[in-house]
């Protein structure tokens, strides 16, 4: 039985009449958790957070509360808060819905967050490709000014706050938080390197910057509502919350959804709540969190380590569609939640062909900073590619492999993993589609 | 520099340099991160960004021209050259081509009469429309998906609907 939906951020988006307009937004409660959050202390605001255990929709999962926490306590130069809409990671498309939709909602999450890390200034990141997103947020931005949501001496409290939008160009790296950073400079978006350069130290103008994704900010918003210990008891501990999960592919209904996290598995997802694989076919196989996360095989089965019943940690067989969607356990599986979107393959889709879609955007996608992610993402286009011509040549399997673990861990940005990842793992899961290709290139 | 010469107009016109203006009280703290929103603006404006285009640019935000060409060479999004009234871009990446982006391509591609394979813009004849391909437009859900323009247009999973998106546009002026 799948869990039912559980919408928190979703909450009004498909709900008919529901506008995107600020009175509509007033109506349903709106700007009364900003109301709240002007007369707290910003540090309980933090604590809040942490409390709830928030971790960040936009990729890596890294704990909200602790990354506010970050901001050095002696420092003296203004904060930034900068909200990270360039979602750009094939497979996801979450944030666009709450864009376009309930755009005070993020508004609202992002005037708190700024209220909470002394931010005075904000900019939405928001990739080009969204021209009526930025305009919907324009138009929002200036209805909450108009109400003094934002502005000078909000509510009255002496909090000054300004938030603009900020549209980017096309590019990936830019989605990338201190490649964004640069981007934001007015530069060419080459990400920074870390250490030095963590953003909530040395961010934007080198001052600290705090960067979330959409969905993380809303989130805030709900966490006030609730008392942050309320909002942990929502998912599982250490992935607590909801989240939306956005589902492409292969399946009888894609679309976005909203759960618990970990509160169905990747079965449940496919079956109960997007109807199956489409077409009458099979499922082969799932990547579970952006198009960087690892593929994952059907008919294979991940062991991970569980706490049983009397606490010691036991072995768990699970096969690819009971794993449950949390952070901690896909990681367990080899693979990420990342960015909460599923794309889904059917068993007559061929791999080759769908890494070689994947190594094409990324190829196009690095900024070319790193010889090995530069060079290395454009021989596993290449590779690939000539397989899929049926040009491939006998060593080809083995070249790819050695070209992607190359490339992990000796880049700048994580970039570096995120193009690795799919080849390695696709070549993990299905080195026969592979070999078979390289063969058939080579009798040709 | 090689883009055809766009004349800069001798006086701007006053609501775009306006535009400029507020752009630029925007980012109080570096006028310098003006650059994109204003390459946006011009490009927006005039159709792509000349040399004339790069020179202003810079020359209102202090900065040299290479800090703006850098960006137009960089930014996909920023082209140096005209492309048509009517620009459609395809999306190429996985969960479209799943759901037959690369179709969609070839059927809108014959239709408006250009020619190439998606990578690069490919104009057709009479120079109004023009067509590329580009990465995930965050709309995977509803592949396959495209845009003219500023216009988005999801499931666009037929001859029919590729024809009707097409339609709309080819009576326009
Ligand atoms: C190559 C690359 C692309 C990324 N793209 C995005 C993106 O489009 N949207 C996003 O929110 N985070 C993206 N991230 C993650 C950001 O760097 C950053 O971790 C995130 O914005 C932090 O917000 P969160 O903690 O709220 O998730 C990307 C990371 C990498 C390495
Ligand atoms: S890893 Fe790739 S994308 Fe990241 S900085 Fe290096 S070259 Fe650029
Ligand atoms: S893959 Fe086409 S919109 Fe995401």
């Amino acid at each position: 039985m799948a869990a039912t939906e559980k919408r928190m951020i979703l909450r009004f988006v498909d709900e008919p009449g529901y506008t995107n307009d600020i009175e509509c937004y007033l109506r349903h409660g709106g700007y009364e958790q900003l109301r709240k959050a002007v007369g707290m202390q910003s540090a309980d605001i933090i604590n809040e957070v942490k409390a709830s255990g928030l971790r960040g929709r936009g990729g890596a999962g890294f704990g909200c509360g602790l990354k506010w926490s970050f901001i050095p306590p002696t420092n003296t130069k203004p904060v930034y808060l900068i909200c990270n809409a360039d979602e750009s990671e094939p497979g996801t498309f979450k944030d666009r819905q709450i864009i376009h939709r309930d755009p005070h909602q993020l508004i609202e999450g992002m005037t708190i967050a700024c209220f909470a890390n002394r931010a005075h200034l904000a900019y939405i990141y928001i990739r080009g490709e969204f021209p009526e997103g930025a305009r919907i947020l324009e138009r929002a931005l200036d209805e909450a000014r108009s109400k003094n949501f934002l502005g000078k001496n909000i509510l009255g409290t002496g909090f000054d706050c300004e938030i603009y939008v900020h549209r980017g160009a096309g590019a990936y790296i830019c989605g990338e938080e201190t490649g964004l950073i640069e981007s934001l400079e007015g530069k060419r978006p080459y990400p920074r390197i870390k250490p030095p350069y963590f953003p909530a130290v040395l961010g934007l103008y080198m001052s600290p910057t705090i960067v979330n994704n959409v969905e993380t900010l809303c989130h805030v918003k709900h966490i006030l509502s609730m008392g942050g210990a309320e909002y942990a008891k929502l998912g599982k501990p250490n992935n607590t919350g909801t989240r939306i999960i956005g589902v492409s592919g292969d399946v009888k209904n894609t679309g976005y959804y909203e759960f618990e996290v970990g509160a169905l598995t990747l079965g449940e997802l496919i079956y109960d709540v997007c109807g199956g694989i489409r077409n009458g076919n099979s499922l082969k196989a799932v990547i579970p969190g952006g198009s960087s996360s690892k593929i994952l095989k059907a008919g294979e089965v991940y062991r991970i380590k569980q706490k049983g019943p009397d606490g010691a940690m036991v072995d768990r067989d699970l096969r690819l569609e009971d794993i449950p969607m949390d952070f901690d356990t896909m990681a367990a599986v080899g693979s990420m939640a990342g960015s909460g979107g599923v794309i889904v393959m059917d068993h007559k889709r061929d791999m080759v062909d769908c890494l070689q879609n994947l190594n094409e955007f990324y190829a196009h996608e690095s900024c070319g900073q790193c010889t090995p992610c530069r060079e290395g993402s454009l021989w596993m286009k290449k590779i690939t590619t000539r397989l899929v011509h049926g040009e491939g040549r006998a060593g080809d399997v083995a070249t790819l492999k050695s070209v992607a673990d190359n490339i992990a861990g000796r880049t700048v940005c994580a970039f570096g993993e995120a193009c690795s990842w799919p080849t390695q793992s696709f070549l993990a899961k299905f080195k026969d589609e592979f070999e078979a290709k390289a063969k058939a290139g080579v009798a040709i | 520099m090689s883009a055809e010469p766009t004349p800069i107009p001798a006086d701007l016109p006053a609501d775009f340099l306006a535009d400029v203006d507020r752009t630029v009280s925007h980012y109080p703290v570096s006028m310098r991160s003006a650059s994109l929103p204003l390459l946006h603006l011009w490009q927006e404006r005039f159709g792509y960004i000349s040399d004339p285009a790069v020179k202003w640019i810079a020359n209102r935000l202090g900065l040299q021209p290479i800090n703006v060409l850098e960006l137009v060479t960089f930014y996909p999004m920023f082209r140096r050259h005209a492309v048509g009234k009517f620009h459609i871009r395809v999306c190429r990446t996985l969960s479209c081509a799943l759901g037959g982006g690369y179709e969609l391509f070839e059927i809108l591609r014959e239709q408006i009469g250009a020619q190439g394979d998606g990578h690069g813009v490919a104009v057709s004849p009479d120079g109004r429309f023009s067509i590329e391909f580009v990465e995930c437009l965050a709309a995977c859900g509803t592949a396959p998906v495209m845009m003219v323009n500023d216009d988005f247009y999801e499931q666009v999973n037929s001859p029919t609907k590729a024809s009707e998106v097409l339609a709309h546009y080819k009576g326009k002026e």
